[in-house]
């Protein structure tokens, strides 16, 4: 495997060289698991235009199962433990985590909210007469705000600093500042998943 | 590190999406019952603007990895535009018609093209100087 290296970050003015850190060979989109994502993209198709109630609500579950456990997990465990690693250790565990959520991500969002709407007017939850609309609208207003940091923070965080570290020399301050965003909104992200656990689970028992 | 100056992009970004949200959330709380179209029209327009003034004030920028900037926006907005197809098709599934099916389109249009932008932004405004060129 082809591998990069760039100077760690100076701490202190030492007159000796940093060592050098390895970046290993990576894609920054997984080229293999864009059939999965086309995979994913039928079903959901094929779901929405059957409009059967087993296809739509397993793509939601699933969907959403997977969703809200991956912002919980990366926001409230994995985020802190990668923001206490060393450099070199962070740079390695980014290298093979975050590619593979540049494909995960957008395809368990855009399962759970396309088969979720498509579900609840199946249901006729989403609509006006339904008991508890005002959960439903909640529900959109979380999804919307965890929407707006995942697209405005998080996910440019994520491509650009797989862009900085697929350079010949890796800027160690950048891949810190754009780290350290993508943890923050990962954070945000997990603790707002808690909200939507409330909803979905006040929805499922009326 | 030494900041470079540059426009807030992400900053007006972020209300643009919040504003398409909005109206979307407006639309969706309403159905099915007629939906006044004001007030998401003036959201969607609102986001419109703010998506016109990140393009001209990017645009005006001097020393920008425009090479980068588009190969990531571009590839990104492919990404954006299958997603926005998906969530149009259950719409019109949903026999959305008239003028909401148009602004929830026009709400999709706009966030086909500033998360993307918005992207390319972040990756090329960290670019190399030697990929940098002069607007």
């Amino acid at each position: 495997m082809a591998e990069t290296t760039i100077p760690a970050p100076v701490v202190h003015a030492e007159p000796a060289a940093p060592p050098a850190l390895e970046i290993p060979d990576f894609e920054v989109v997984p080229r293999k698991g864009l059939v999965l994502v086309a995979v994913a993209a039928v079903l959901l198709i094929v779901a929405i235009a059957v409009n059967k109630l087993w296809p739509l609500m397993f793509l939601h579950v699933a969907g959403g199962a997977a969703w809200t456990i991956i912002d919980l997990f990366l926001g409230l465990v994995l985020g802190p433990i990668m923001g206490a690693m060393p450099v070199p250790a962070r740079i390695q565990f980014t290298t093979r985590l975050m590619p593979k959520m540049v494909l995960i991500m957008p395809v368990v969002v855009t399962l759970t909210l396309a088969a979720g709407w498509q579900l609840g007017v199946k249901l006729g939850t989403v609509f006006t007469g339904y008991e508890n609309h005002g959960w439903v609208v909640a529900s959109f207003i979380v999804v919307g705000v965890m929407s707006v940091i995942a697209l405005g923070l998080l996910e440019p965080a994520n491509i650009a600093v797989l862009i900085e570290l697929k350079k010949r020399r890796p800027n160690p301050e950048v891949i810190e500042r754009l780290m350290k965003r993508f943890i923050y909104a990962a954070g945000v992200l997990g603790a707002m998943q808690v909200a939507t656990l409330v909803i979905m689970t006040k929805l499922a028992t009326g | 590190m030494r900041e470079r100056s540059l426009p807030p992009v992400t900053q007006l970004a972020m209300v643009s999406l919040a504003l398409i949200v909005a109206g979307g959330i407006y639309l969706s709380a309403h159905l099915p019952r007629h939906v006044p179209l004001g007030p998401a029209v003036a959201l969607l327009a609102a986001s419109a603007l703010l998506l016109l003034a990140n393009v001209i004030a990017l645009a005006r920028v001097r020393d920008f990895a425009w090479d980068r900037f588009f190969q990531v926006a571009r590839w990104s907005m492919l990404g954006y535009l299958v997603i926005a197809g998906l969530i149009l098709y259950a719409f019109l599934k949903d026999n959305i018609h008239g003028g909401a099916l148009v602004v929830l389109t026009l709400s999709l249009a706009v966030f086909s093209v500033h998360v993307p932008m918005l992207v390319g932004f972040t990756v090329a405004r960290f670019a190399d100087r030697a990929d940098r060129v002069a607007a």
